[in-house]
């Protein structure tokens, strides 16, 4: 097992190697830079001055030789700073002379995303659970295809078109919810409770759009697992010695069902990463969704980069946790990753 | 496909789906006004006789813009995934065919590419690039063969070694036409279906990327754009948001009913219960 460990964590290196060469590619062989963004702000930028611009960043060298210079940095773990939020770290925070702390980006935006994905996960779970065994249990009858159906349409639903639905009905039409940011004004004013509250409020609409756009695969899924494990023999016999429904359904094929579930959790990752941009965006919460996309605009390089890479990293981590919840859960599994 | 008929939801999807494309293909014909025609006498017009989805803020006539900007999406979805789809064939069937190094480093290549969160690798290049239809296509396409690789490779995998590929071979058949008449036959019903269901989400990209202000540009209508245009007045214009989300709604719903009932009646594992 712990070799087995190792081996993936090693395999780790040179797939994030491939992920920033290819991300870093794609970024250079387009057109456009720092410099041309800035320019549009600022029309009395000349030729000249953008031209310092690109030698101060390096963007005049070939892109092999950036990226090495980028390779270089990373292997200190130096994600260096950002091109257009005045030199802010990308990554993690520093510390000037005077002891000031500037706070990195991605250190402040990774955990907000990583909220709002926990807790929707949690809801999706709740939701999807009971909707995929009732919809087993009463296979190709009616209360079936309609949480099918039920299913299938959030799975449909456009999510930017839902939060904007929602947003208007909920915030500005009846005032239920706030609809923008993460906190109201005032709530540094709050006892750690109404802060608590505060915050909830504010996730609870972008939180409740990912859930219900990201149901589906999780209710199919337990659904055709628990059709899957209901004609094995071994609940054939459970039935057949006079366990009771309840005892077979709760104790013997739920448990089996779930397994692979472990492993759809895994993959997940860069899909719920990546969702969060348009939801960021629309409710103007300051996570890695919105970061990024603020970055393409500007063509802010590091800031690109970094995303990218610690989001890859998250993935890789997130599918080796996975595989290796897996075997620790199902010893069919663990066995064959012995071997 | 008589059991695609027995489930009902699959009927529901494929009638939704014909439907939409009818619509689409004779948009020139039924479409009352130019989708493009601006009217400043009839400026946010509710929906009405003659305006049966209203006006937008220029005072174009939505249903004509919805007509339009439906061959627009349906069009995006159709092209990127035919590029996907077929990046996903020829990449599949060499990794699943020829095996050793070729199939470790297109494997390798594909767990590389499913890292990156793939809105993030699009939202990069397309910001990049001036925002044109084309683009897209081309860049959802290039982002998302990676599922049809795998899907081809296993297929590959599991025909290779059967007896009619092997009889065919002893018989002196060349790679090329194991591969042609053999093999990739028999692996259509997974491609088809997950193509299928690719279109769905290829919808959703593209209306996401418009909605973002990165999609199909104005004055071209999309569903998505419509969408965007509709943010600016939904206080006081609800049918501009509300009539293209459920176009998307009713696309994706469609495709992903029809997608999953083909490939219920197709998996003899699901057929037993």
């Amino acid at each position: 097992m712990l070799k087995y460990l190792l081996k993936r964590f090693f395999w780790m290196i040179p797939l994030l190697v491939g992920i920033s060469l290819i991300s870093f590619m794609i970024m250079h062989l387009a057109p456009g830079d720092i410099t041309s963004s800035e320019a549009s702000f600022n029309p009395k930028a000349s030729e000249e001055s953008r031209q310092k611009l690109r030698e101060l960043y390096s963007l005049d060298k070939p892109v092999i030789v950036q990226y090495s210079l980028w390779m270089k940095r990373m292997a200190t773990l130096d994600f260096g700073t950002s091109f257009a939020s005045h030199q802010r770290p990308v990554f993690w925070q520093t510390k000037d002379k005077d002891g000031n702390v500037t706070l990195g980006m991605i250190q402040e935006a990774l955990p907000i995303t990583l909220l709002i994905n926990v807790l929707s996960l949690i809801l999706i779970i709740a939701i999807a659970l009971p909707l995929g065994v009732i919809s087993a249990l009463k296979q190709n009858q009616l209360t079936d295809r309609v949480i099918t159906l039920f299913v299938f349409i959030g799975f449909a639903i456009p999510g930017f078109w839902l939060a904007l639905m929602l947003m208007y009905w909920t915030g500005v039409q009846h005032n239920w919810l706030p609809i923008s940011g993460l906190q109201s004004l005032g709530h540094e004013h709050l006892h750690w409770l109404g802060k608590t509250l505060d915050t909830l409020k504010h996730l609870a609409l972008p939180v409740f759009i990912s859930a219900i756009t990201g149901l589906a695969g999780i209710a199919l899924f337990v659904r055709n697992g628990m059709l899957e494990v209901l004609h094995q023999d071994y609940i054939t016999t459970a039935r057949s010695k006079g366990l009771n429904e309840h005892r077979v359904i709760y104790g013997h094929a739920l448990r089996n069902a779930l397994l692979p579930l472990i492993t759809i959790f895994g993959l997940s990752i860069p899909g719920l990463i990546g969702g969060s941009v348009i939801a960021e965006s629309i409710f103007a919460i300051p996570g890695m969704g919105k970061l990024f996309y603020d970055a393409v605009l500007m063509r802010d390089f590091p800031v690109i980069m970094g995303i990218l890479t610690i989001g890859a990293l998250l993935t890789l981590i997130g599918n080796l946790v996975a595989d290796v919840a897996y075997a620790w859960a199902d010893p069919r599994v663990r066995r064959g990753v012995m071997q | 496909m008589k059991h695609t008929l027995r489930n009902p939801l699959a009927l529901i999807g494929f009638a939704i789906i014909a439907g939409i494309l009818l619509l689409a293909l004779i948009a020139p014909w039924i479409a009352p006004y130019d989708p493009n025609a601006i009217n400043v006498k009839a400026i946010l017009l509710a929906p009405e006789a003659n305006h049966w989805m209203g006006t937008d803020g220029l005072g174009r006539d939505v249903f004509s813009r919805m007509l339009y900007g439906g061959r627009i999406s349906l069009l995006v979805g159709f092209v990127a995934v035919g590029i996907a789809t077929l990046i996903g064939i020829v990449l599949g069937a060499v990794a699943g065919f020829y095996r050793g190094w070729v199939d470790t480093v297109i494997m390798r290549t594909v767990d590389v590419m499913l890292s990156i969160p793939t809105f993030f690798l699009i939202l990069a290049v397309i910001a990049f690039l001036t925002p044109s239809i084309w683009n897209i296509m081309i860049v959802i396409g290039l982002t998302s063969w990676m599922g049809v690789t795998r899907l081809v490779r296993a297929e590959f995998l599991s025909l290779r070694n059967r007896e009619f590929v092997l009889a065919a071979q002893a018989l002196g058949a060349k790679d090329a036409r194991l591969i042609f008449t053999h093999l990739l036959p028999n692996s259509l019903t997974p491609i088809i279906v997950s193509s299928i269901l690719g279109i769905a989400s290829a919808v959703l990209v593209e209306s996401g990327l418009s909605f973002l202000g990165l999609g199909v540009q104005a004055p071209q209508a999309s569903w998505g754009n419509i969408l965007t245009d509709g943010k600016e007045y939904i206080q006081f214009a609800w049918w501009l948001s509300l009539f293209p989300g459920l176009a998307i709604l009713l696309t994706v719903l469609g495709y992903n009913l029809l997608g999953d009932g083909l490939r219920d009646a197709y998996n003899p594992r699901s057929n037993q219960h």
